[in-house]
């Protein structure tokens, strides 16, 4: 336990809080965290889905988690369902084998909800493009509320859509078809 | 090359690995399957092709072969009117799902398979359409048929009940389906159903032109996009008879490394959290992020997408770079060991760890376990020190292994195999090879042949590449990405029997296997 607290100690709250690398980031964390407050006045609930993504998407949201960006901290998180989700994160060319579970997923999130597609591929199906085994971008399927280029993109790049995708607010709509 | 029992005429391709290749009948395939299991050799990959360009209507199955002496890549050609071949799973279980696999993009059959249940195929096109078939139209989607109801095979008795988990998964993961069948908590067989991810990429290929399809190998699966970045330029430079610098060679090897680093730090910190110690998590992801934002600095690219191009690498690494790196190398040293001692010291990870997901040596070498899970079961299996090819020829990798097989033993040798990985970037910034960091690679006039072969952090990923010559504008005819994650996931199903469902998470990602790199 003494190591722990040492390195703990050691390590301090790296949130942000680097210089060499984190001033722009620090500026960017507090605006998000007032415009989050400001237009939800409480958590915000993610839900992500890969429907069908190299992985590559994958690893960049999974580094919103890490102490730099403290995403927790500034009152966003990745739910378990999307029952209980606001938004939901989506990364891939849409793949067909994957069509009908992320049309479910979004059917079981509740209105209202926004989508944001990640990635050039999320964009139009990117390198993949659209062929026998693949739907191209995530539009193609839902209805997207806002895509975040790049390849993968960076972590503030996704944060940053996350939190556009929140501003814009969208009310409720009915679902899309999908096939059963 | 030469496999016991057999006269094979093997030709050695120009690869910086010993890769040879020779075509083979019905019988020699047989011979060649049993011979190889006999002396202890593995099953690398098994693929098809439509040979149609190259030969009258014609279809081929491929298997790769690695031996003591290196690979052996053997091509058996199938008739046209009933393409079917001898099945190998009685010698290579890991067969299976790879022939079920070829069965679903070209119809081609395994005899005597007993498993034929459509793998990658889940509905979304046509029954009678074979996706890599050549006169497939390219972007033919179909009508997608009614979605097929997996016959997973049930487990019956009393209290038995399953759990069926997936495509879409709880964490920010890839998606898969897991068919767990418990009593209680305990787990007492689990069927995967992978190929969600399934995305054309070996059609796509045929698409691209062959000094632009690196792009396309390096989003196989993100997190080894250097490994497949590089496989597929070895088998590309094979193709095309040309070598690389000896400074593209060692900046390549430091990507390599590198991606081996960023892996391990984020799958480290992952366990810990798996296990409930969150410190772990925060500690290792914060390093993970330094790491990612040096790669940013040197290449360009955090991932390091896109960095090794066919004659060599995107980018050069000067003085200033160089001194940066090892910099962090020297700081990860620090941070890391001290970490380990947290790890290792602490008794309530341990008690998670050790004796959890435990895969014998025996059934690691009988199922084909390959790549970082191999060498925790025992099996000094890596190609860094097998088969050294510039630069690790002079670099004396030594293979990292422990002899538990449970998770204890996955976390163990990702610590020593990261400790090797920042001496290796030492090293090869130490000597850095004068010269240019990229050459012209000019495609060869004929048709012609490639491989490539490369230890990524998972395990060996291969490269099988077929081009066209002048006459046919060069074009891709075929390229097969083989992942580790085809041997190492059906040994997941394994390594959970007789543990607790709360303890599958913390064995899959001891294994961290990539959906998208198996799914294809």
């Amino acid at each position: 336990m003494w190591k722990i607290l040492r390195q703990i100690g050691r390590t301090g709250i790296r949130s942000e809080a680097v210089p060499a690398y984190d001033d722009a980031l620090r500026v960017e964390a507090e605006r998000i965290q007032r415009d989050l407050l400001a237009t939800l006045g409480r958590a915000l609930a993610i839900r992500h889905v890969d429907a069908g993504s190299c992985n590559g998407c994958e690893l960049e949201i999974h580094a919103l988690d890490n102490p730099y960006y403290n995403l927790e901290g500034l009152g966003i998180r990745f739910v378990a369902s999307p029952r209980h989700a606001d938004l939901l994160l989506v990364t891939g060319p849409v793949s067909r084998n994957m069509e009908l579970a992320l049309g479910r997923t979004y059917e079981a999130t509740p209105a209202p909800k926004l989508v944001v597609a990640v990635g050039d591929c999320g964009r139009d199906g990117g390198i993949f493009g659209t062929c026998y085994a693949t739907c191209g971008g995530v539009a193609s399927v839902l209805p997207v509320d806002i895509v975040v280029p790049g390849c993968p993109p960076a972590p503030i790049e996704i944060l940053r859509g996350i939190l556009t995708a929140v501003r814009r607010g969208r009310p409720a709509q009915s679902a899309p078809q999908h096939p059963t | 090359m030469r496999i016991p029992g057999l006269e094979l005429e093997f030709d050695r391709l120009p690869a910086p690995l010993p890769i040879w290749r020779a075509r083979v009948d019905a019988d020699a395939w047989q011979v060649a399957a049993r011979a190889v299991a006999a002396g202890g050799g593995r099953l690398v990959a098994l693929w098809g092709a439509d040979t149609g360009w190259r030969e009258a209507g014609g279809f081929v199955v491929c298997a790769a072969y690695a031996l003591a002496d290196g690979l052996a890549w053997l091509e058996l050609p199938l008739a046209a009117d009933a393409p079917a071949y001898p099945d190998l799973s009685a010698q290579f279980p890991c067969a299976v799902r790879m022939q079920r696999a070829a069965a679903d993009l070209l119809g081609i059959v395994a005899i005597g398979a007993r498993d034929t249940r459509p793998w990658l195929d889940h509905g979304a096109w046509p029954a009678d359409r074979f996706p890599l078939h050549e006169q497939e139209p390219e972007d033919a989607a179909g009508e997608r048929r009614k979605v097929i109801d997996y016959p997973f095979v049930r487990v019956a008795g009393d209290g038995v009940h399953e759990i069926p988990v997936g495509p879409v998964h709880a964490g920010i993961i890839e998606p898969g389906h897991f068919r767990f069948s418990v009593v209680g908590e305990k787990v007492l067989r689990l069927e995967q159903r992978l190929g969600y991810t399934h995305k054309g990429i070996e059609k796509r290929f045929t698409q691209l032109a062959p000094l632009d399809a690196h792009r396309l190998a390096g989003r196989v699966s993100g997190d080894s996009t250097v490994a497949y970045a590089w496989a597929y330029c070895m088998a590309l430079e094979a193709a095309a008879g040309c070598a690389i610098t000896p400074r593209a060679g060692s900046l390549r090897a430091l990507l390599l490394e590198r991606e081996r680093v960023a892996n391990h730090l984020g799958d480290l910190g992952a366990l810990g959290n798996d296990a409930a110690l969150t410190f772990g998590l925060a500690q290792f992801s914060r390093l993970r992020e330094d790491w990612l934002r040096v790669s940013k600095e040197v290449f360009g690219h955090r991932l390091m997408m896109d960095s090794v191009v066919p004659g060599g690498t995107a980018c050069d690494v000067d003085g200033a770079a160089a001194q940066r790196m090892r910099d962090q190398c020297e700081a990860a040293l620090i941070e890391v060991s001290e970490l380990r001692s947290i790890y290792d010291e602490h008794a309530g990870l341990q008690d998670r760890f050790m004796g959890t997901g435990h895969v014998s040596a025996e059934l690691a070498a009988e199922l084909g376990l390959t790549g970082l899970a191999a060498r925790a079961s025992g099996l000094a299996i890596d190609l860094r020190s097998d088969h050294p090819w510039p630069p690790y020829d002079t670099l004396s990798v030594t293979a990292a292994t422990h002899r538990a097989g449970d998770v204890a033993a996955r976390v163990a040798v990702r610590f020593v195999e990261l400790f090797e990985s920042l001496r290796l970037i030492r090293d090869l910034l130490a000597a850095l090879p004068p010269g240019e960091h990229r050459s012209a690679v000019s495609l060869p006039a004929g048709a012609t042949f490639g491989a490539g072969w490369v230890e990524g952090w998972r395990g060996e990923v291969f490269v099988a590449l077929e081009l066209d010559g002048d006459a046919d504008g060069h074009r891709i005819r075929r390229c097969h990405c083989h992942d580790p994650s085809w041997q190492n996931w059906p040994v997941l199903e394994h390594a959970v029997i007789g543990n607790i469902v709360p303890d599958f998470p913390l064995i899959n990602k001891s294994f961290n296997l990539s959906y998208s790199g198996h799914d294809l």
